[in-house]
């Protein structure tokens, strides 16, 4: 009874302690946010910083480039990122957003490139698509004589005769995912562009029509897992599977990629654009935190060192696709200068 | 009289029938029951199957000559030489050493056997013993994902090896001599998270659940049976109280998110907590499993017997005596049980933690209420997105702790009821 009494008090006593204390205290640690898509190459870099020098190891949320923005541009302080990954640019409504907040400058850094790959089973029949195929195949609209309908393509020899005589079926990340915004912008409305059709569509139009994808069950939302869909494709060697190329390499020796235009899919074509479905990756650092947050400088410059993003980097490893060693040496004077980021440049 | 005897003609010529309506009736019973137990046993199998492995390392032992002319490090007590010296060479000639047919052209492939942070672990052990410089020392150190993956699981279709045919040779042959081992995965238990699946562990995360779970409960506990008490013994019966005890019920069936949408806004927001501690975690938590405990606490205050209240306050009992002498204690096991199970699910809860940063990559084992942190069944959910195929038998493997600290709560909650509880 006493002892049920006093350990009713003990509790009490401490939710009550643990409810009122919350100062604002110093950060040691080094915060990060953004891009899901640079969330595999940042935290790497972040361990190995951590592993290498006496700061504390970085902390990385992956909530994605848009939510990373958001968060980063709320303003200064320790209660604010210090830095942001994105699989694009920062958009120029963003840096007004980061302005308006008194986050006035930042940094930019783009740290090398993704490509996105159409890939099934070893044992599937690959493909060899025109990004303009692609888009007469997964398009939730195409031309028919002039006429833009609803999807009526169900094989994939439907759109063209050298493919597969088999029904189209692609999995693929959903609309929240950067990878989807990607793939829609880079590869179909790219597809959609090669259309003589496409020439009559104004702007809005343009947004609507080239740039969605089918819903009637022949382009299958798999959530943001990319390993489900990896799992699927060799188990279904009818289905092809849309994700970025760090999964391709990590499951090479199962999957194969469709070439696209003609490209294959590979590390040097992804990263001299030559594969039409690749993008640049980015990280913004607020340089207001520089000094205040220890160890932020020191993140950069292993970010941006050889040893990282080098041709025997790290990173690599992990497939990142690297930058070019002239670009990487542009990287490091950055590290060291900051140089601010300017509206005009994200025109 | 003949009308009778009809009828109990008919209920005769009916009991078959209803006979075998009851029995098909049980049959739909034991059919639900068998597919809750299938699907359970399917879970279970696929988990654990998949899981085991995780709880297994691979490692090479090898003989490292601690040179110092090898390592460019004469004094394992300077700060500065311990930065510039090569910690990997020892390593890889080492390994050289066991593997006799190996030429100078097979370096990197050596190297790529063992594990990125092996030398790290190396370092460490000099740092902590200076005089082992010049010796040499059987030491044990993980192997190269690649390695444990090939170990663990060659023909296995679910994984892709990526040794070549060389080194798979020589794993191989090292296996048989026994340098190169499976043995109890010690590293998940001692470590935190890490990109490099060999070297990640739970601690971190289970540590982080353990902070917030005591946040949680020493606020949610207290408050949640105070608010019972008030509600059942002392509030007034009219439409104020009744308009709470709908809301309580309502928010009890809330999606969870909505909680931590709310803690973004007040907690991080308005207040200005840091992101990603456990303190506001537990804070949101608390919101969530506030309900649970009313409502539990309350049902537990309600089936105390009247008789015992009119007891007491036939003896001269005061309300608060009668509240706290008498009725707490015997309604305190309703009460902990409602607690724990809803801790218990508290426990397993990720979607409100992802908005206020606790779904995040944290390598360091957290030390504080104001630390960074994240809990454990985050840890499983950014397991199961990572690229890397290793992480897989990881994120299956913390399923398991994960349901083990479940079970062992549930059980204990059992426990307290079969212990505490008064029938009457």
């Amino acid at each position: 009874m006493n002892t049920l009494k006093k350990a009713f008090a003990t509790f009490a006593l401490a939710g009550s302690v643990a409810g009122v204390s919350a100062p604002a205290m110093a950060r040691d640690t080094i915060s990060i946010v953004g891009s899901s898509t640079v969330y595999p190459f940042a935290t790497v870099v972040a361990e190995r910083f951590g592993t290498k020098t006496d700061f504390r190891t970085p902390k990385l949320e992956s909530t994605g480039s848009g939510g990373g923005m958001k968060l980063f541009c709320q303003g200064i302080g320790t209660q604010h990122p210090d830095i942001t990954n994105a699989s694009r640019r920062m958009k120029a409504s963003e840096f007004d957003l980061c302005q308006k907040n008194g986050v006035a400058d930042i940094t930019e850094f783009r740290i090398g490139s993704d490509g996105i790959v159409i890939a099934s089973s070893k044992e599937a029949e690959n493909l060899e698509l025109t990004l303009e195929q692609l888009f007469l195949a997964l398009g939730a609209k195409v031309p028919v004589n002039g006429e833009w309908v609803v999807n009526p393509n169900k094989n994939w020899s439907d759109v063209d005769a050298s493919l597969p005589n088999k029904p189209i079926r692609v999995m693929g990340p959903p609309p929240t995912s950067g990878t989807r915004d990607s793939f829609n912008e880079l590869a179909l409305a790219a597809g959609c562009d090669a259309l003589p059709e496409a020439k009559g569509l104004n702007e809005d139009q343009h947004k609507t029509i080239c740039e969605s994808v089918r819903e009637d069950g022949a382009f299958i939302e798999a959530g943001e897992n990319d390993n489900l869909i990896v799992q699927k494709l060799i188990g279904d060697t009818g289905m092809y599977g849309v994700f970025g190329y760090s999964f391709l390499e990590e499951n090479v020796d199962r999957l194969q990629a469709a070439t696209l235009n003609g490209m294959t899919p590979t590390a040097e074509a992804i990263a001299s654009d030559d594969y039409p479905v690749a993008r640049s990756l980015f990280f913004y650092v607020k340089k207001a935190h520089v000094g205040v947050i220890p160890g932020m400088q020191d993140f950069v410059s292993e970010f941006t060192s050889n040893a990282a993003m080098g041709r025997n980097g790290y990173l690599k490893d992990v497939g990142l696709i690297v930058p070019p060693r002239d670009q990487l040496m542009n990287l490091m004077d950055k590290a060291e200068t900051m140089p601010n980021l300017t509206k005009e440049e994200l025109m | 009289m003949t009308d009778q005897h009809s009828q109990a003609e008919l209920v005769r010529q009916s009991l078959k029938a209803r006979y075998r309506k009851e029995r098909r009736f049980r049959a739909y019973g034991i059919i639900a029951i068998a597919i809750a137990l299938a699907a359970l046993v399917t879970l279970f199998a696929d988990i654990i199957g998949k899981g085991y492995t995780g709880f297994q390392k691979t490692t090479v032992t090898l003989n490292v000559d601690l040179d110092g002319e090898i390592m460019y490090l004469d004094d394992a007590t300077d700060k500065r030489q311990l930065k510039m010296a090569d910690f990997v060479e020892p390593l890889v000639l080492a390994l050289m050493k066991e593997i006799p047919d190996a030429t100078e052209a097979d370096r990197d492939a050596i190297k790529d056997l063992i594990n990125p942070y092996a030398s790290v672990t190396l370092r460490e052990a000099l740092e902590a013993n200076p005089g082992w410089l010049g010796t040499t020392r059987t030491m044990t150190f993980l192997t190269h994902t690649d390695v444990d993956v090939y170990v663990k699981h060659a023909g296995d279709e679910g994984y892709s090896i990526k040794l070549n045919d060389q080194q798979k040779a020589w794993v191989d042959e090292l296996e048989s001599r026994g340098i190169v081992d499976t043995s109890f995965n010690d590293v998940f238990f001692s470590g935190g998270d890490s990109r490099d699946p060999s070297k990640a562990g739970i601690l971190g995360a289970v540590v982080g659940s353990l902070l917030t779970m005591f946040v949680t409960l020493a606020l949610s506990f207290p408050i949640g049976v105070a608010a019972a008490i008030y509600l059942e013994e002392f509030a007034p019966q009219n439409k104020f109280t009744d308009f709470i005890e709908v809301n309580i019920n309502n928010l009890a069936a809330v999606p969870s998110i909505i909680f931590g949408l709310l803690g973004l806004a007040v907690f991080i927001n308005l207040f200005g907590m840091p992101r990603s501690v456990p303190v506001v975690g537990g804070l949101v938590l608390t919101l969530m499993t506030l309900p649970t405990i009313i409502i539990s606490s309350r049902a537990a205050i309600k089936s105390v017997p009247p008789s015992i209240r009119e007891a007491a306050e036939g003896m001269g009992a005061s309300k608060m005596q009668v509240v706290l002498h008498h009725v707490l204690p015997l309604a305190m096991p309703g009460m902990l049980t409602g607690s724990i199970i809803g801790m218990a699910q508290a426990l397993g809860e990720t979607a409100p933690l992802l908005l206020i940063g606790m779904v995040a990559f944290i390598v360091d084992v957290p030390n504080g209420f104001f630390d960074s942190a994240t809990v454990l069944p985050v840890q499983v959910f950014l397991w199961a997105g990572s690229p890397e195929l290793a992480f897989i038998e990881r994120a299956s493997a913390a399923i398991m702790v994960l349901l083990a600290f479940l079970i062992s709560m549930n059980a204990l909650a059992i426990w307290l009821r079969k212990r505490l509880e008064r029938r009457w």
